[in-house]
């Protein structure tokens, strides 16, 4: 099988940006305007090619922050080092055009045939495919019980936090700031360890369903205490961001 | 630090034509098996490297020359997709 040559197939199509949303200081919903999108699942997540004046591309991934059936929103995380999230962080404008293709990925999604318990833990920006599927779960009315345990550095970092706090008793949302907590803050404090889990996480006799999405250090240290807390790996879905 | 297999689901659904971070790949070297979407992809040197998470072996390499994807599967026993 080796060295053979094949033609792509996956075509790009031409996406507007409908609206932007600022979400924190460095992170932003992009809402797209795709005329051809034949739907997605929670959890996927779709590319983006940029194309300078002089032909120089660049492709990247990005997961998408809405529901099936709702329009394609994507977040995105400024890098200061970044070479594509600084324009769509701070140039982007609505009207503005791009190239997508998807929607990709079977793995990292979720329905509600899936079932549960869900156990959803985010490091960072990898709380944007489990708010999709959060929403996904609410507009389908899925009664599988849920619990998000969500890590960020500071509460101004907490990417949807208004929405997270409104579901209230219809879904358990856990916090844990890992370098500043205001004053009276009632959350977590630190990294995501067995402590912790051992709070948040459903006992493994329940056979839950886990997924894990954050920077690759974050998702691998969180799978290892899952799998030692006897999850099932086929039952612990991880999907990582790279980073530091 | 490394992505993974979700990484390349748009890469491999072009070259394959279908989803295939859900297919199970067996790694040649050390007999793992598991979805791709677990194995460990390599995206910022000249090609992308997928390697297997628990013996590091290489299992694929995708390489793009003037508009062909190039794939090299030798490090994979098998690669199963379901229908």
């Amino acid at each position: 099988m080796a060295g053979t040559a094949v033609r792509g197939r996956l075509s790009w199509q031409v996406a507007t940006v409908a609206a932007v949303i600022e979400e924190t200081d460095s992170v932003r919903t992009i809402a797209l305007d795709l005329p051809d999108w034949p739907g997605h699942r929670a959890g996927q997540h779709l590319d983006i090619r940029l194309t300078a004046e002089d032909g120089y591309s660049a492709e990247r991934s990005y997961s998408i922050a809405s529901a099936d059936g709702e329009p394609v929103n994507i977040t995105v995380e400024r890098l200061e080092d970044g070479e594509v999230s600084p324009y769509l962080t701070q140039e982007l404008r609505p009207g503005d055009q791009m190239e997508v293709r998807g929607p990709i990925g079977n793995w990292f999604t979720w329905g509600p045939h899936d079932g549960g318990p869900l156990l959803l833990i985010a490091g960072g920006s990898g709380v944007v495919p489990l708010r999709a599927i959060l929403r996904h779960r609410q507009r389908s009315r899925s009664s599988v019980p849920v619990r998000l345990l969500y890590s960020s550095r500071s509460l101004a970092d907490v990417i949807y936090r208004e929405e997270l706090d409104q579901y209230g008793r219809s879904a358990e949302v856990n916090y844990t700031l890992t370098r500043s907590q205001p004053p009276d803050w009632g959350g977590f404090s630190g990294r995501v360890d067995d402590a912790m889990l051992a709070r948040v996480a459903w006992p493994a006799s329940q056979r839950p369903l886990a997924f894990i999405c954050g920077p690759t250090p974050f998702v691998e240290a969180v799978a290892e205490l899952l799998v030692a807390r006897h999850y099932l790996s086929g039952r612990v879905k991880t999907e990582r961001f790279g980073g530091a | 630090m490394p992505f993974d297999g979700n990484a390349i689901g748009g890469l491999l659904l072009e070259i394959f034509g279908s989803d295939m971070t859900s297919a199970e790949a067996s790694c040649a070297t050390c007999g793992a098996v598991g979805p791709v979407a677990e194995t460990t992809v390599y995206l910022r040197g000249p090609g992308t490297v997928v390697r297997c998470r628990r013996c590091t072996s290489v299992l694929m390499v995708v390489a793009r020359v003037r508009g062909l994807n190039c794939v090299d599967l030798s490090g994979l026993a098998a690669l199963e997709v379901e229908y």
